[in-house]
């Protein structure tokens, strides 16, 4: 683990990372990538990996309108909003543009 | 009335020796004098408290009262309460209160049982030690220079410091068992899908668990048939009824098969620790039991899986915390991604930040297949270790953590020797299981705990095999000093 | 050079659910802002999805209607990445085991040849809501009613080798979906919207050439003429010695003209990975099969069922049928007028020309199927004559009423009283003695044409009531040269 690869991955994770703390940040990391790195030890071949404890598979609900609308208890707890609206600063990065699902 | 087990203050509530009201006043009171000590709580409510606990009184007296009614109880501030403040430790949810309830305080409020307020945890649940809090690390009630073990600490804490008779956790890692054993109470970690995970706030959703901290398991297994039953609102809830926990507690444990395994008594573990398990181990013989080495040969590899699948999910699970919709957003954030990185950046602690960067480089573009992928191999491989052991053991047993409770600051700057910490109990979470630890002796003054790992949905085993060790000994009786 | 173009679509199609794929929220377009979003879709602290039966049981339909294996166990994934429309900085979305696998539509080309178009899979996901881009102090705002309505994106092989066959497969798509009732089908309100993967090479290459993508077309022109354009671009930069780079491209439909996005090379990393919130869905055999016992009609087979019961062309009857609601209007329109051919006529001439002027789509049609039938009646039974009633259906489609109360409001009844009729014929004739010795004494095969002039006059007289079948009748008798 490089600083510059430190860098990375706080731009992926959206997380400022400060000069102050970059290189402790990096070493520690480091030692972790070193410690999960024992599992590169394990023989897997041919086990199918596992994301969920238990073999259970999804439920599904019906197809009904539960919830009602309660956006002004939710607005209450934003640092910005109005008009109903969330506010974010004016996204100026093209790919913002898009703003929908690919 | 704090030396009570929760047994004994609901036939004290039915017998009319004090009332709810009486009772909650004298925890609130506790908490008031003492918590500045421990620092076990971030949010006391003692107004919604004495309404609460007069409208239980009101309901003892009309006689439609639960049996747990009016009984106190803390809340780990990771369960989502409706106008209340929930933290999850965080400075990103320092002013957050929901207009909605976890599931698991829903149950316990239908119960009629008492918030006395929130516990005190590591930052979103990631630590083992308290000390990631953004209120300030819990001291535990036993050597206040010492860690009460995390993430819920608070929990942990406040009841071993009889501030109140029980506490709501969660357990992700060990995060129930863990500090339970420093702090010399009983915590039960249930199965995966037993209790519903709506409102209780996400660190690794393929793990968490919430589940109870108390001093003794026959209160655990009064309280986890409050907050156990299937959730529609949760898609992991396991459809399946919730038996009486108290019914086969008093059932005899002769002939019980008890699995040790090898690996749980290897280098790291502490030589005091493991004279107090040794010690357990032939208290359940002399108790009926049979005691059979076993082997969980992947043991070793749970702690690199866990810290390669906890982080990942973690990383997209905190991924919401973004300064926009709720929480705390930084001050003039001069466009979207500097709102982003700053919001999150001076929002997030440390080690969740940590966490957060490991998880993205487990799932990221090359190294998916490597990290995730293989830890998801090695996730089944721990499982079926497991599985393997209960076809010929009807328990496994072992040490709770490698060695009692450390020093503040002991391993702060060493996340890898922070994470060893977690070695007894990530397992369980790997493969879903129930895990309960118990106090089973001391260390120099310091409490030990003895873990006891179940089968799918065997809690009330579990508590059996507890309940039957605490009418055998006394180390659940056994109080810090002052308390 | 000879350039051949290779086109692969990506659609995603809204699902006409009540409720969200992973919440109890309405799904109801137009709501005021984020009063349809409830605590899942806000990603609030400790909500959990749980995943919405229908949205399943329409993307099988989807699944059948292409003929496409149906995925038995289908996962949902997290693709990570950071957008305010997307609350939990993660789409929840299908990746390796989506739930339609591969299948196949056939377009209909221009000159009557028909095409496969294959389908490499289509996967459930959800919405993100909307970016408002006007100004609010230097501020954006976010609508999240959108986010969590339910999606399958439809991803086709590439295929096409043309815009028209882009378009064809666009409009297909369209009226599956529509056809089942799985969409509501509203482009202008971005229920079905076209990602387009476009290359060109020459003409006999078996490689394909780098592709861009032009994303979020949401009119089958748009999808043209974006198509026309991008691959002109790509010809001309490969021709003037430039390479094509992998890239998003924007289309503009106002200024007819496109832009880069972002190039791939600096791509985001989505770090997908199994969703823990969610089990993988298991769809049991019997579930499908009722769903196939159900399916509603598709379009090809609607197609051959107007040209067979109702007589119609190949043409008629595909321009009738690919759309479920303005097929439903034409079946009405003929049981309410008894005239296929007509109510034909009528849908594809007027009725078409005002929606699109209009930009409505025909379920909102102002005139219903009943009252055109009585319009299109009066026509059949000469109250009225072809002309008049195009007069009658402006007003229709403006203010309503039935065609007999409009009628006779406006007076506009054909004077087909043969009394009357042959008064004004008399009049004008008496009026015209030079037009009338020129008709008389023309040659027969040009009389004809100068019948117009009378038929002119008479119309002119009687405001153009005059039923033109008997008047032709009448006139022909009375202009008869007198003396042979």
């Amino acid at each position: 683990m490089e600083r510059a690869d430190i860098e990375k991955l706080a731009e992926l994770a959206r997380i400022e990372i400060t000069d102050a703390t970059i290189d402790e940040v990096t070493r520690s990391i480091t030692e972790v990538l070193q410690l999960v790195d024992q599992l590169q030890t394990a023989d897997t071949q041919g086990v199918e990996p596992m994301a969920h404890p238990l073999d259970a598979v999804q439920r599904l609900r019906s197809d009904t309108v539960t919830e009602t609308d309660q956006h002004a208890a939710f607005q209450n707890l934003a640092p910005a909003a109005e008009a109903g609206l969330y506010l974010v600063p004016k996204v100026i990065d093209q790919s913002d543009l898009i703003g929908t699902v690919e | 009335m704090h030396d009570q087990t929760i047994a004994e203050l609901s036939r004290g509530l039915a017998d009319k020796a004090f009332s709810c009201e009486e009772l909650t006043r004298h925890y609130l009171e506790r908490i008031q004098r003492l918590d500045t000590a421990y620092n076990s709580f971030i949010s006391v409510t003692a107004d919604a408290a004495l309404a609460r606990a007069r409208a239980a009184d009101a309901e003892r007296a009309a006689g439609t009262a639960a049996p747990l009614c009016g009984i106190p109880i803390a809340h780990k501030d990771i369960f989502c309460t409706r106008g209340q403040r929930t933290s999850c430790g965080s400075k990103m949810l320092d002013n957050f209160v929901p207009p909605y309830n976890a599931k698991v305080i829903d149950n316990f409020d239908n119960a009629g049982c008492v918030s006395l307020g929130k516990t005190n945890m590591d930052e979103f649940a990631m630590g083992s030690s308290n000390e990631n809090s953004f209120y300030g690390p819990v001291k535990n009630p036993w050597a206040t220079d010492s860690v009460p073990g995390g993430s819920s600490g608070g929990s942990a804490a406040c009841v071993a410091a009889r501030l109140a008779p029980a506490a709501t956790a969660t357990d992700t890692g060990g995060s129930i068992r863990q500090p339970a054993s420093h702090c010399g109470v009983t915590g039960l970690k249930p199965t995966y899908g037993r209790v519903s995970r709506w409102g209780m706030i996400a660190f690794a959703s393929s793990l968490d668990q919430g589940g109870i901290i108390t001093r003794t398991a026959e209160d655990a297994a009064l309280l986890l048939a409050v907050m156990a039953g299937f959730d529609a609102r949760d898609s992991t809830s396991v459809e399946r009824p919730v038996p009486d926990y108290t019914e086969h507690l008093s059932d005899s444990i002769e002939g019980l098969k008890i699995g040790v395994p090898a690996e749980y008594f290897g280098a790291g573990l502490d030589a005091g620790v493991g004279a107090a398990v040794e010690a357990a181990i032939e208290q359940y013989e002399a108790l009926g039991a049979q005691i059979k080495t076993i082997s969980l040969p992947h043991s070793n590899l749970a702690v690199p899986a866990y810290y390669v699948i906890a982080p990942a999910e973690c990383s997209a699970n905190l991924s919401r915390f973004d300064g926009v919709r709720y929480g705390y957003r930084c001050d003039n954030p001069k466009d979207l991604a500097d709102l982003y990185k700053r919001s999150r950046g001076e929002g997030f602690g440390a080690e969740v930040k940590r966490r957060i960067l490991v998880g993205t480089y487990a799932l990221s573009a090359g190294y998916y297949d490597a990290y995730y992928n293989k830890a998801q191999q090695v996730r089944r491989l721990i499982k079926q270790d497991f599985v393997t052991a209960f076809t010929e053991v009807d328990v496994v047993l072992g040490p709770t953590a490698p060695a009692p409770a450390f020093r503040f600051g002991a391993k702060s700057d060493d996340p890898v020797a922070m994470y060893l910490e977690d070695i007894y109990t990530t397992p369980v979470n790997l493969a879903g299981l129930p895990g309960l630890s118990l106090p089973c002796g001391q260390v120099a003054g310091k409490p030990v705990g003895l873990q006891l790992i179940g089968n799918y949905f065997e809690e009330a085993r579990l508590l059996n095999i507890a309940h039957q060790f605490q009418l055998a000994t006394g180390h659940h009786l056994q109080a810090p000093q002052g308390i | 050079m000879e350039w051949e173009t290779v086109i692969g679509l990506e659609v995603h199609i809204q699902l006409a659910t009540q409720s969200k794929i992973f919440s109890g929220a309405a799904t109801a377009f137009g709501a005021a802002p984020n009063t349809q979003a409830c605590a899942v879709d806000l990603a609030m602290p400790g909500t959990l999805p749980v995943a919405n039966e229908a949205a399943f049981r329409y993307a099988v339909m989807f699944g059948l209607a292409v003929d496409a294996e149906i995925a038995t166990t289908s996962v949902f994934e997290r693709k990570n990445y950071f957008y305010p429309d997307l609350p939990k900085g993660y789409q929840t979305t299908q990746l390796a085991k989506p739930i339609v696998g591969r299948g196949h539509v056939d377009v209909q080309l221009a000159g009557g040849d028909s095409k496969r178009i294959r389908i490499h899979h289509a996967h459930l996901e959800e919405d993100a809501g909307k970016s408002l881009h006007e100004d609010f102090h230097g501020m954006s705002g976010i609508d999240l009613n959108r986010a969590g309505t339910p999606l399958i994106e439809v991803v086709t092989e590439p295929d096409m080798r043309s815009a028209e066959e882009a378009v064809a497969c666009a409009r297909k798509l369209h009226s599956i979906a529509t056809s089942l009732g799985i969409c509501d089908g509203d482009m202008s309100q971005g229920s079905m919207r076209f990602d387009v993967n476009i290359s060109v090479r020459p003409r006999g290459d078996k490689t394909l050439g780098t592709r861009t993508e032009t994303k979020n077309l949401n009119s089958f022109r748009f999808i043209e003429e974006a198509i026309k354009l991008e691959v002109a671009r790509q010809i001309d930069l490969i021709e003037d010695g430039g390479r094509v780079v992998q890239e998003t491209r924007l289309y503009d439909g106002d200024s007819k003209t496109a832009r880069s996005m972002r190039s791939k090379e600096e791509a985001n990393d989505y770090r997908y990975f199994p969703c823990p919130d969610l089990l993988p869905v298991v769809l049991e055999a019997d579930y499908i099969d009722a769903i196939a016992k159900q399916l509603p009609e598709l379009p090809d087979a609607r197609q051959s069922r107007f040209v067979n019961e109702y007589g119609l062309s190949t043409y008629d009857a595909a321009a009738l049928s690919s759309d479920a609601a303005g097929a439903a209007f034409f079946e009405a329109l003929v049981a309410a007028c008894g005239d296929a051919k007509q109510a034909a006529n009528w849908l594809m001439g007027e009725v078409s020309a005002r929606l699109n002027a209009d930009e409505r789509h025909i379920k909102d049609s102002p005139v219903s199927a009943a009252q055109l039938g009585g319009l299109i009646a009066r026509v059949l039974d000469n109250t009225i004559s072809g002309k008049m009633a195009k007069q009658v259906f402006e007003v229709m489609w403006k203010d309503g009423g039935d065609a007999d109360t409009i009628i006779a409001n406006q007076g506009l009844q054909q004077v087909s009283d043969t009394a009357a009729l042959e008064a004004m014929v008399d009049a004008v004739i008496a009026d015209s003695a030079k037009q009338v010795d020129n008709y008389r004494n023309a040659d027969p095969a040009k009389r004809p044409k100068m019948l117009g002039y009378f038929v002119g006059q008479i119309m002119k007289a009687s405001k153009g009531q005059a039923n033109p079948q008997i008047l032709n009748k009448i006139l022909l008798k009375k202009l008869e040269p007198k003396n042979k």
